[in-house]
Protein backbone atom coordinates (compact mmCIF):
# COMPACT_ATOMS: atom_id res chain seq x y z
CA UNK A 1 0.00 0.00 0.00
CA UNK A 2 1.77 3.35 -0.83
CA UNK A 3 1.30 6.24 1.87
CA UNK A 4 -1.57 7.43 0.43
CA UNK A 5 -3.47 5.00 0.69
CA UNK A 6 -2.19 4.36 4.01
CA UNK A 7 -3.47 7.94 5.10
CA UNK A 8 -7.37 7.13 3.38
CA UNK A 9 -7.86 4.25 6.11
CA UNK A 10 -10.22 4.91 8.86
CA UNK A 11 -8.10 3.76 11.36
CA UNK A 12 -4.92 5.93 10.31
CA UNK A 13 -7.51 9.11 10.54
CA UNK A 14 -8.54 8.44 13.73
CA UNK A 15 -5.09 8.56 14.81
CA UNK A 16 -4.24 11.28 13.36
CA UNK A 17 -6.88 13.51 14.87
CA UNK A 18 -6.48 11.87 18.50
CA UNK A 19 -2.59 12.89 18.24
CA UNK A 20 -3.37 16.26 17.28
CA UNK A 21 -5.50 16.85 20.22
CA UNK A 22 -2.94 15.04 22.43
CA UNK A 23 -0.22 17.04 21.22
CA UNK A 24 -2.20 20.07 22.32
CA UNK A 25 -3.08 19.08 25.38
CA UNK A 26 0.42 17.87 26.14
CA UNK A 27 2.00 20.98 24.46
CA UNK A 28 -0.13 23.71 26.65
CA UNK A 29 0.76 21.72 29.84
CA UNK A 30 4.48 20.97 29.33
CA UNK A 31 5.64 24.33 30.21
CA UNK A 32 3.76 24.39 33.48
CA UNK A 33 4.95 20.88 34.38
CA UNK A 34 8.15 21.86 33.44
CA UNK A 35 8.03 24.96 35.76
CA UNK A 36 6.71 23.27 38.46
CA UNK A 37 9.35 20.74 38.13
CA UNK A 38 7.05 17.94 37.80
CA UNK A 39 8.34 15.83 35.08
CA UNK A 40 8.45 12.64 37.66
CA UNK A 41 5.21 13.15 38.98
CA UNK A 42 4.32 12.87 35.21
CA UNK A 43 6.11 9.85 35.34
CA UNK A 44 4.68 8.77 38.30
CA UNK A 45 1.20 9.51 37.13
CA UNK A 46 1.39 7.80 33.70
CA UNK A 47 2.41 4.44 35.89
CA UNK A 48 -0.69 4.49 37.94
CA UNK A 49 -2.48 5.47 34.65
CA UNK A 50 -0.99 1.89 33.47
CA UNK A 51 -2.24 0.15 36.76
CA UNK A 52 -5.29 1.76 36.12
CA UNK A 53 -5.39 0.51 32.64
CA UNK A 54 -4.72 -3.22 33.69
CA UNK A 55 -7.23 -3.03 35.96
CA UNK A 56 -9.67 -2.32 33.70
CA UNK A 57 -8.34 -4.84 31.40
CA UNK A 58 -8.92 -7.50 34.08
CA UNK A 59 -12.26 -6.29 34.94
CA UNK A 60 -13.56 -5.85 31.41
CA UNK A 61 -14.34 -2.35 31.17
CA UNK A 62 -12.70 0.10 28.58
CA UNK A 63 -9.03 0.83 29.22
CA UNK A 64 -9.31 4.76 28.76
CA UNK A 65 -11.59 4.72 32.09
CA UNK A 66 -9.57 2.59 33.70
CA UNK A 67 -6.28 4.76 33.13
CA UNK A 68 -7.99 8.11 33.57
CA UNK A 69 -9.11 6.50 37.33
CA UNK A 70 -5.57 5.22 37.69
CA UNK A 71 -4.04 8.72 37.07
CA UNK A 72 -6.42 10.88 38.73
CA UNK A 73 -6.22 8.79 41.74
CA UNK A 74 -2.66 9.56 41.43
CA UNK A 75 -2.49 12.64 41.08
CA UNK A 76 -4.70 13.46 43.86
CA UNK A 77 -2.98 11.11 46.19
CA UNK A 78 0.34 12.95 45.46
CA UNK A 79 -1.74 16.30 45.72
CA UNK A 80 -2.31 14.99 49.71
CA UNK A 81 0.83 13.13 50.61
CA UNK A 82 3.43 15.77 48.96
CA UNK A 83 2.61 18.99 50.66
CA UNK A 84 6.37 20.07 50.62
CA UNK A 85 8.10 20.10 47.66
CA UNK A 86 11.18 18.63 49.12
CA UNK A 87 9.14 15.13 49.93
CA UNK A 88 7.21 15.15 46.76
CA UNK A 89 10.10 12.63 44.77
CA UNK A 90 10.49 10.21 47.51
CA UNK A 91 6.00 10.45 47.92
CA UNK A 92 5.92 9.84 43.98
CA UNK A 93 8.95 6.77 44.06
CA UNK A 94 6.94 5.32 46.70
CA UNK A 95 3.73 5.48 44.93
CA UNK A 96 4.91 4.63 41.30
CA UNK A 97 6.83 1.44 42.70
CA UNK A 98 3.81 -0.21 44.27
CA UNK A 99 1.48 1.01 41.13
CA UNK A 100 3.45 -0.83 38.86
CA UNK A 101 3.91 -3.38 41.29
CA UNK A 102 -0.07 -3.88 41.14
CA UNK A 103 0.08 -3.42 36.98
CA UNK A 104 2.27 -6.02 36.55
CA UNK A 105 0.45 -8.50 38.72
CA UNK A 106 -3.05 -7.73 37.47
CA UNK A 107 -1.61 -8.42 33.67
CA UNK A 108 -0.30 -11.46 35.07
CA UNK A 109 -4.17 -12.52 36.29
CA UNK A 110 -5.52 -11.25 33.02
CA UNK A 111 -6.15 -14.17 30.23
CA UNK A 112 -6.88 -12.43 27.11
CA UNK A 113 -4.43 -11.16 24.18
CA UNK A 114 -0.84 -10.38 25.24
CA UNK A 115 -0.94 -7.14 22.40
CA UNK A 116 -3.60 -5.37 24.78
CA UNK A 117 -1.20 -5.72 27.94
CA UNK A 118 2.21 -4.77 25.62
CA UNK A 119 0.21 -1.35 24.16
CA UNK A 120 -0.95 0.10 27.73
CA UNK A 121 3.33 0.29 28.10
CA UNK A 122 3.94 0.98 24.69
CA UNK A 123 0.73 2.61 22.86
CA UNK A 124 -1.30 1.35 20.56
CA UNK A 125 -2.70 4.39 19.07
CA UNK A 126 -3.84 2.21 16.09
CA UNK A 127 -6.05 0.72 18.12
CA UNK A 128 -7.44 4.23 19.27
CA UNK A 129 -11.21 3.53 18.22
CA UNK A 130 -14.25 6.16 17.94
CA UNK A 131 -15.81 6.13 21.58
CA UNK A 132 -11.75 6.31 22.94
CA UNK A 133 -11.34 9.30 20.23
CA UNK A 134 -15.00 10.61 21.97
CA UNK A 135 -13.53 10.75 25.43
CA UNK A 136 -10.29 11.72 24.14
CA UNK A 137 -11.52 14.81 22.44
CA UNK A 138 -13.94 15.92 25.43
CA UNK A 139 -11.57 15.52 28.31
CA UNK A 140 -9.33 17.13 26.41
CA UNK A 141 -11.85 20.09 25.78
CA UNK A 142 -12.48 19.95 29.51
CA UNK A 143 -8.91 20.03 30.51
CA UNK A 144 -7.90 23.06 28.16
CA UNK A 145 -11.69 25.49 28.98
CA UNK A 146 -10.28 24.53 33.30
CA UNK A 147 -6.96 25.41 32.29
CA UNK A 148 -8.07 28.93 30.46
CA UNK A 149 -9.34 29.84 33.27
CA UNK A 150 -7.01 29.17 36.11
CA UNK A 151 -3.85 29.95 33.95
CA UNK A 152 -2.96 33.42 34.90
CA UNK A 153 -3.17 32.55 38.53
CA UNK A 154 -1.11 28.92 38.07
CA UNK A 155 1.48 30.35 36.70
CA UNK A 156 1.76 33.07 39.32
CA UNK A 157 1.79 30.27 41.91
CA UNK A 158 4.18 28.23 39.84
CA UNK A 159 6.68 30.67 39.03
CA UNK A 160 6.56 33.06 42.02
CA UNK A 161 4.63 31.20 44.76
CA UNK A 162 5.86 33.72 47.93
CA UNK A 163 3.88 36.83 46.23
CA UNK A 164 1.18 35.07 44.32
CA UNK A 165 0.47 33.83 47.85
CA UNK A 166 0.79 37.13 49.56
CA UNK A 167 -1.96 38.32 46.62
CA UNK A 168 -4.20 35.78 47.44
CA UNK A 169 -3.92 33.35 44.73
CA UNK A 170 -5.25 30.11 46.34
CA UNK A 171 -1.18 28.45 45.84
CA UNK A 172 -2.48 24.77 47.23
CA UNK A 173 -5.57 24.18 45.81
CA UNK A 174 -4.18 24.86 42.32
CA UNK A 175 -1.63 22.77 42.65
CA UNK A 176 -3.95 20.52 43.53
CA UNK A 177 -6.22 21.28 40.40
CA UNK A 178 -3.18 21.16 37.94
CA UNK A 179 -2.00 17.68 39.75
CA UNK A 180 -5.63 16.68 38.26
CA UNK A 181 -5.29 18.09 34.66
CA UNK A 182 -1.93 16.46 33.99
CA UNK A 183 -3.24 13.47 35.23
CA UNK A 184 -5.97 13.32 32.65
CA UNK A 185 -4.06 14.39 30.18
CA UNK A 186 -1.31 12.04 30.99
CA UNK A 187 -4.12 8.95 31.37
CA UNK A 188 -5.10 10.55 27.59
CA UNK A 189 -1.30 10.09 26.36
CA UNK A 190 -0.77 6.94 27.57
CA UNK A 191 -3.68 5.74 24.95
CA UNK A 192 -1.25 7.23 22.42
CA UNK A 193 2.12 6.73 23.08
CA UNK A 194 2.41 4.06 26.56
CA UNK A 195 2.93 4.78 30.24
CA UNK A 196 6.42 4.48 29.47
CA UNK A 197 6.32 7.19 26.80
CA UNK A 198 4.38 9.96 28.02
CA UNK A 199 6.78 11.89 28.92
CA UNK A 200 8.31 12.47 25.28
CA UNK A 201 4.97 14.37 24.41
CA UNK A 202 4.27 16.17 27.74
CA UNK A 203 8.07 17.03 29.20
CA UNK A 204 10.24 17.05 26.01
CA UNK A 205 8.38 19.49 23.80
CA UNK A 206 8.02 22.03 26.37
CA UNK A 207 12.12 21.73 27.81
CA UNK A 208 13.16 22.21 24.01
CA UNK A 209 11.10 24.82 23.98
CA UNK A 210 12.36 26.50 27.01
CA UNK A 211 15.68 26.09 25.87
CA UNK A 212 14.76 28.73 23.32
CA UNK A 213 13.05 31.64 24.66
CA UNK A 214 12.37 33.54 28.25
CA UNK A 215 9.02 34.32 27.14
CA UNK A 216 6.15 32.40 28.68
CA UNK A 217 3.54 33.12 25.70
CA UNK A 218 6.56 32.39 22.98
CA UNK A 219 7.79 28.81 24.76
CA UNK A 220 4.17 27.78 25.15
CA UNK A 221 3.06 28.12 21.32
CA UNK A 222 6.62 26.76 20.55
CA UNK A 223 6.43 23.58 23.27
CA UNK A 224 2.69 23.25 21.12
CA UNK A 225 4.09 23.11 17.72
CA UNK A 226 7.44 20.29 19.05
CA UNK A 227 4.58 18.38 20.24
CA UNK A 228 2.23 18.29 17.36
CA UNK A 229 4.82 17.84 15.16
CA UNK A 230 6.66 15.18 17.66
CA UNK A 231 2.70 13.20 17.52
CA UNK A 232 1.24 13.95 13.98
CA UNK A 233 5.03 13.32 12.64
CA UNK A 234 5.48 10.39 14.57
CA UNK A 235 2.61 8.27 13.28
CA UNK A 236 2.94 9.61 9.78
CA UNK A 237 6.75 8.28 9.66
CA UNK A 238 5.62 4.81 11.42
CA UNK A 239 2.69 4.03 8.61
CA UNK A 240 5.05 3.10 5.59
CA UNK A 241 7.84 1.28 7.28
CA UNK A 242 4.87 -0.39 9.57
CA UNK A 243 7.59 0.49 12.97
CA UNK A 244 6.06 0.85 16.72
CA UNK A 245 4.33 4.75 16.87
CA UNK A 246 5.93 5.69 20.03
CA UNK A 247 9.33 4.63 19.21
CA UNK A 248 9.54 7.40 16.31
CA UNK A 249 7.14 9.63 18.26
CA UNK A 250 9.72 9.76 20.84
CA UNK A 251 12.53 9.92 18.28
CA UNK A 252 11.34 13.24 16.61
CA UNK A 253 10.25 14.73 20.05
CA UNK A 254 14.06 13.67 20.89
CA UNK A 255 15.68 15.09 17.71
CA UNK A 256 13.49 18.42 18.28
CA UNK A 257 15.05 18.64 21.80
CA UNK A 258 18.69 18.12 20.71
CA UNK A 259 18.38 21.19 18.30
CA UNK A 260 17.19 23.69 20.41
CA UNK A 261 19.69 22.87 22.78
CA UNK A 262 22.26 23.25 20.14
CA UNK A 263 20.18 26.81 19.45
CA UNK A 264 20.02 27.78 23.16
CA UNK A 265 23.76 27.08 23.58
CA UNK A 266 24.75 28.85 20.57
CA UNK A 267 22.79 31.95 21.17
CA UNK A 268 24.29 32.09 24.77
CA UNK A 269 27.83 31.77 23.34
CA UNK A 270 26.81 35.02 20.99
CA UNK A 271 25.12 37.01 23.89
CA UNK A 272 28.13 36.19 26.53
CA UNK B 1 -8.37 55.18 59.47
CA UNK B 2 -5.26 53.36 60.36
CA UNK B 3 -4.00 51.29 56.72
CA UNK B 4 -2.42 48.99 59.55
CA UNK B 5 -3.80 48.04 62.50
CA UNK B 6 -3.22 45.50 65.49
CA UNK B 7 -4.59 45.46 68.63
CA UNK B 8 -3.29 43.17 71.22
CA UNK B 9 -1.44 40.68 68.49
CA UNK B 10 0.44 38.19 70.37
CA UNK B 11 2.37 35.37 68.34
CA UNK B 12 4.43 32.64 69.48
CA UNK B 13 5.35 28.99 68.09
CA UNK B 14 4.50 26.53 70.73
CA UNK B 15 6.08 27.97 73.75
CA UNK B 16 8.36 30.33 72.11
CA UNK B 17 7.01 34.33 72.01
CA UNK B 18 7.94 36.38 69.36
CA UNK B 19 6.11 39.16 70.39
CA UNK B 20 2.72 40.22 72.75
CA UNK B 21 0.79 42.52 73.38
CA UNK B 22 1.66 44.61 70.11
CA UNK B 23 -0.97 47.64 69.71
CA UNK B 24 0.36 49.16 66.31
CA UNK B 25 -1.76 52.25 64.07
CA UNK B 26 0.05 52.17 60.54
CA UNK B 27 -1.42 55.76 59.20
CA UNK B 28 -1.68 55.99 55.27
CA UNK B 29 1.86 57.02 54.00
CA UNK B 30 3.61 56.79 57.25
CA UNK B 31 6.97 55.05 57.06
CA UNK B 32 7.31 52.51 59.81
CA UNK B 33 11.21 50.80 60.10
CA UNK B 34 10.87 46.98 61.28
CA UNK B 35 14.15 46.40 63.57
CA UNK B 36 15.64 43.68 65.08
CA UNK B 37 18.17 40.57 65.21
CA UNK B 38 17.65 37.37 63.27
CA UNK B 39 14.72 35.48 64.50
CA UNK B 40 13.00 38.21 66.10
CA UNK B 41 9.65 38.03 64.28
CA UNK B 42 10.22 40.45 61.44
CA UNK B 43 9.15 38.69 58.60
CA UNK B 44 6.27 36.78 60.53
CA UNK B 45 5.13 40.12 61.40
CA UNK B 46 4.63 40.44 57.36
CA UNK B 47 3.05 36.84 57.42
CA UNK B 48 0.54 38.04 59.67
CA UNK B 49 -0.02 41.32 57.49
CA UNK B 50 -0.69 39.00 54.77
CA UNK B 51 -2.73 36.70 56.49
CA UNK B 52 -0.58 33.71 55.97
CA UNK B 53 0.11 33.30 59.61
CA UNK B 54 -2.97 33.31 62.27
CA UNK B 55 -2.01 35.55 65.43
CA UNK B 56 -2.12 33.27 68.12
CA UNK B 57 -4.49 36.15 69.75
CA UNK B 58 -5.15 39.88 69.23
CA UNK B 59 -6.54 41.11 65.96
CA UNK B 60 -5.40 42.45 62.65
CA UNK B 61 -6.93 44.93 60.22
CA UNK B 62 -5.46 45.89 56.91
CA UNK B 63 -7.86 48.66 55.22
CA UNK B 64 -8.41 47.17 51.50
CA UNK B 65 -7.64 43.56 52.27
CA UNK B 66 -5.24 41.21 50.43
CA UNK B 67 -5.69 43.10 47.38
CA UNK B 68 -4.28 46.51 48.38
CA UNK B 69 -0.75 45.07 49.73
CA UNK B 70 2.21 45.43 47.67
CA UNK B 71 4.95 42.56 49.04
CA UNK B 72 8.40 42.68 48.66
CA UNK B 73 9.87 39.40 50.07
CA UNK B 74 12.90 38.59 51.45
CA UNK B 75 15.31 37.87 48.85
CA UNK B 76 15.59 34.45 47.77
CA UNK B 77 17.34 33.87 44.24
CA UNK B 78 14.72 32.78 41.68
CA UNK B 79 15.66 29.88 39.59
CA UNK B 80 18.35 30.02 36.83
CA UNK B 81 16.84 28.02 34.16
CA UNK B 82 13.21 29.84 34.81
CA UNK B 83 11.07 31.19 31.94
CA UNK B 84 10.31 34.38 32.48
CA UNK B 85 11.30 37.74 31.84
CA UNK B 86 11.77 40.55 33.94
CA UNK B 87 8.72 42.33 32.59
CA UNK B 88 6.33 38.95 33.16
CA UNK B 89 7.32 39.27 36.69
CA UNK B 90 6.60 42.79 37.15
CA UNK B 91 3.52 41.82 35.20
CA UNK B 92 2.44 39.26 37.35
CA UNK B 93 2.16 41.74 40.66
CA UNK B 94 -0.25 43.94 38.64
CA UNK B 95 -2.91 40.72 37.64
CA UNK B 96 -1.33 37.56 38.47
CA UNK B 97 -4.10 36.83 41.02
CA UNK B 98 -7.25 37.15 38.42
CA UNK B 99 -8.84 34.12 37.03
CA UNK B 100 -8.80 33.99 33.20
CA UNK B 101 -6.57 35.06 30.27
CA UNK B 102 -6.59 39.18 30.36
CA UNK B 103 -6.45 39.31 27.00
CA UNK B 104 -8.93 42.83 26.83
CA UNK B 105 -6.56 45.65 28.52
CA UNK B 106 -3.19 44.72 26.78
CA UNK B 107 -1.92 47.59 25.90
CA UNK B 108 -3.01 50.04 29.25
CA UNK B 109 -1.42 46.73 31.03
CA UNK B 110 1.97 46.98 28.65
CA UNK B 111 1.98 50.85 29.49
CA UNK B 112 1.79 50.25 33.59
CA UNK B 113 4.05 47.71 33.37
CA UNK B 114 7.13 49.25 31.55
CA UNK B 115 6.45 52.47 33.62
CA UNK B 116 7.05 50.63 36.79
CA UNK B 117 10.18 49.19 35.36
CA UNK B 118 11.41 52.36 34.38
CA UNK B 119 10.55 53.75 38.00
CA UNK B 120 13.34 51.28 39.04
CA UNK B 121 15.97 51.95 35.76
CA UNK B 122 15.19 48.55 35.46
CA UNK B 123 14.31 48.91 31.19
CA UNK B 124 17.81 47.57 30.32
CA UNK B 125 17.01 44.07 31.34
CA UNK B 126 13.26 43.85 31.37
CA UNK B 127 13.86 41.18 28.70
CA UNK B 128 16.19 39.11 29.72
CA UNK B 129 15.06 35.72 31.32
CA UNK B 130 15.01 36.97 35.05
CA UNK B 131 17.48 33.67 36.25
CA UNK B 132 20.31 35.28 34.26
CA UNK B 133 20.01 38.80 36.35
CA UNK B 134 21.78 39.77 39.39
CA UNK B 135 20.62 40.20 42.62
CA UNK B 136 20.34 43.58 43.04
CA UNK B 137 18.75 43.89 39.51
CA UNK B 138 16.43 40.69 40.49
CA UNK B 139 15.74 43.18 43.73
CA UNK B 140 14.86 46.28 41.48
CA UNK B 141 12.01 44.46 39.37
CA UNK B 142 10.56 43.00 43.01
CA UNK B 143 10.17 46.56 43.63
CA UNK B 144 8.41 47.24 40.89
CA UNK B 145 6.48 44.42 40.76
CA UNK B 146 5.37 45.26 44.33
CA UNK B 147 4.75 48.70 43.27
CA UNK B 148 2.73 48.14 40.22
CA UNK B 149 -0.50 46.99 41.45
CA UNK B 150 -1.05 50.64 43.24
CA UNK B 151 -1.04 48.89 46.85
CA UNK B 152 -2.40 51.33 49.64
CA UNK B 153 -0.06 49.06 51.99
CA UNK B 154 3.69 48.22 51.09
CA UNK B 155 5.31 45.30 52.60
CA UNK B 156 9.37 45.28 51.99
CA UNK B 157 11.59 42.62 53.65
CA UNK B 158 14.78 43.87 53.62
CA UNK B 159 14.05 45.73 50.37
CA UNK B 160 17.47 47.16 50.34
CA UNK B 161 19.71 43.72 50.65
CA UNK B 162 22.07 42.82 47.64
CA UNK B 163 21.91 46.60 46.36
CA UNK B 164 24.84 48.86 46.37
CA UNK B 165 24.69 52.65 47.46
CA UNK B 166 23.36 54.08 44.61
CA UNK B 167 20.76 51.41 44.02
CA UNK B 168 19.88 51.50 47.76
CA UNK B 169 19.09 55.57 46.97
CA UNK B 170 16.95 54.79 44.23
CA UNK B 171 14.74 52.19 45.66
CA UNK B 172 14.21 53.90 49.24
CA UNK B 173 13.31 57.56 47.20
CA UNK B 174 10.89 55.19 45.21
CA UNK B 175 9.27 54.10 47.75
CA UNK B 176 9.52 57.14 49.71
CA UNK B 177 8.09 59.00 46.86
CA UNK B 178 5.22 56.83 46.36
CA UNK B 179 3.72 57.13 49.88
CA UNK B 180 3.67 60.87 49.71
CA UNK B 181 1.70 60.56 46.10
CA UNK B 182 -0.28 57.71 46.41
CA UNK B 183 -0.37 57.72 50.66
CA UNK B 184 0.93 54.00 50.61
CA UNK B 185 1.66 53.23 54.46
CA UNK B 186 5.04 51.46 53.88
CA UNK B 187 6.52 49.06 56.51
CA UNK B 188 10.29 48.51 55.66
CA UNK B 189 12.25 45.62 57.15
CA UNK B 190 15.96 46.42 57.68
CA UNK B 191 19.03 45.84 59.09
CA UNK B 192 20.65 49.11 58.12
CA UNK B 193 18.38 52.50 59.39
CA UNK B 194 20.77 54.51 58.44
CA UNK B 195 20.03 54.27 54.52
CA UNK B 196 16.38 55.39 55.76
CA UNK B 197 16.82 57.08 58.31
CA UNK B 198 15.44 60.52 56.64
CA UNK B 199 12.15 58.87 55.58
CA UNK B 200 11.38 57.07 58.31
CA UNK B 201 8.36 58.54 60.49
CA UNK B 202 8.53 55.30 63.37
CA UNK B 203 10.64 52.71 64.40
CA UNK B 204 9.47 49.41 65.41
CA UNK B 205 12.00 47.57 67.17
CA UNK B 206 11.76 43.71 68.27
CA UNK B 207 14.52 41.79 70.39
CA UNK B 208 13.65 38.67 71.76
CA UNK B 209 10.14 38.84 72.73
CA UNK B 210 10.04 42.57 73.65
CA UNK B 211 9.34 45.41 71.58
CA UNK B 212 9.58 49.13 71.44
CA UNK B 213 7.67 51.86 69.07
CA UNK B 214 8.48 54.87 68.37
CA UNK B 215 10.06 57.77 66.48
CA UNK B 216 13.55 57.15 66.11
CA UNK B 217 14.90 59.48 68.48
CA UNK B 218 12.40 57.65 70.77
CA UNK B 219 13.66 54.25 70.16
CA UNK B 220 17.10 54.22 68.90
CA UNK B 221 18.65 55.78 72.45
CA UNK B 222 21.58 54.33 74.83
CA UNK B 223 18.52 54.17 77.45
CA UNK B 224 15.74 51.95 75.21
CA UNK B 225 18.45 49.92 73.25
CA UNK B 226 19.79 48.70 76.74
CA UNK B 227 16.60 48.03 78.27
CA UNK B 228 15.58 45.94 74.79
CA UNK B 229 18.50 44.36 74.86
CA UNK B 230 18.87 43.36 78.54
CA UNK B 231 22.60 44.69 78.16
CA UNK B 232 24.48 47.74 77.89
CA UNK B 233 24.11 49.29 74.55
CA UNK B 234 25.69 52.82 73.53
CA UNK B 235 23.82 54.66 70.42
CA UNK B 236 25.71 57.59 69.00
CA UNK B 237 24.93 59.97 66.48
CA UNK B 238 27.66 61.30 64.27
CA UNK B 239 26.28 63.65 62.00
CA UNK B 240 22.88 62.22 60.46
CA UNK B 241 24.25 58.29 61.36
CA UNK B 242 22.90 56.27 64.12
CA UNK B 243 25.71 53.87 65.51
CA UNK B 244 24.77 51.20 67.49
CA UNK B 245 27.41 49.57 69.68
CA UNK B 246 26.84 46.54 71.81
CA UNK B 247 23.79 44.96 70.61
CA UNK B 248 26.03 42.20 69.21
CA UNK B 249 27.49 41.35 72.10
CA UNK B 250 24.23 38.84 73.29
CA UNK B 251 22.21 38.79 69.85
CA UNK B 252 23.37 38.64 66.30
CA UNK B 253 24.71 41.94 64.70
CA UNK B 254 21.87 43.99 63.99
CA UNK B 255 23.82 46.57 62.28
CA UNK B 256 27.09 46.31 60.24
CA UNK B 257 28.26 49.20 61.31
CA UNK B 258 27.68 48.12 64.99
CA UNK B 259 30.22 45.42 64.09
CA UNK B 260 32.74 47.95 62.89
CA UNK B 261 32.73 50.40 65.86
CA UNK B 262 32.29 47.39 68.23
CA UNK B 263 35.50 46.05 66.73
N1 LIG C 1 6.18 28.19 60.98
C1 LIG C 1 7.04 28.29 62.00
N2 LIG C 1 7.06 27.36 62.98
C2 LIG C 1 7.91 27.47 64.02
N3 LIG C 1 8.79 28.46 64.18
C3 LIG C 1 8.83 29.42 63.23
C4 LIG C 1 7.96 29.38 62.09
N4 LIG C 1 8.21 30.47 61.33
C5 LIG C 1 9.20 31.14 61.95
N5 LIG C 1 9.57 30.52 63.09
C6 LIG C 1 10.58 30.99 64.02
O1 LIG C 1 10.25 32.29 64.43
C7 LIG C 1 11.40 33.08 64.56
C8 LIG C 1 11.22 34.38 63.83
O2 LIG C 1 11.33 34.15 62.45
P1 LIG C 1 11.30 35.36 61.40
O3 LIG C 1 11.48 34.77 60.06
O4 LIG C 1 10.09 36.16 61.66
O5 LIG C 1 12.59 36.18 61.84
P2 LIG C 1 13.16 37.52 61.23
O6 LIG C 1 13.04 38.56 62.28
O7 LIG C 1 12.54 37.82 59.92
O8 LIG C 1 14.69 37.14 61.05
P3 LIG C 1 15.73 37.52 59.89
O9 LIG C 1 16.35 38.81 60.26
O10 LIG C 1 16.73 36.41 59.96
O11 LIG C 1 15.00 37.54 58.59
C9 LIG C 1 12.57 32.25 64.06
O12 LIG C 1 13.30 31.80 65.17
C10 LIG C 1 11.92 31.08 63.35
O13 LIG C 1 12.67 29.92 63.56
MG1 LIG D 1 13.17 37.81 57.98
Amino acid sequence: MSFLDLLELDFVQTALIAAAVLGLVAGVLGPLVVTRKMAFAVHGTSELAFTGGAAALLLGVGIGYGALAGSIIAAVLLGVLSRRESDRDSVIGAILAFGLGMGILMLALYKGRASNKFGLLTGQIVGVDSTDLNLLVVSSGVVLVVLAFIYRPLFFASVDPDVAVSRGVPVRALSVVFAVLVGVATALSVQVVGALLVLALMITPAAAAMRVTASPLRATVLSVVFAEVAAVGGILLSLQPGLPVSALVTAVSFVIYLVCRGIGALRRRVLV
Amino acid sequence: MSAISLRGARLSYGDRVLWDGLDLDVEPGEFLAVLGPNGSGKTSLMRVLLGLQPLSSGTVLIAGGNHAIGYVPQQRALDQSMTLRGRDLVGLGLDGHSWGFGLRGRRERRIRVDAAIASVGGSRYADSPVGVLSGGEQQRLRVAQALVGDPAVLLCDEPLLSLDLANQRVVSELIDKRRREADTAVLFVTHELNPVLPLVDRVLYLVGGRFRVGTPEEVMNSRTLSELYRTPVEVVRVRDQILVVGAGACEEQTHHLSAEAAS
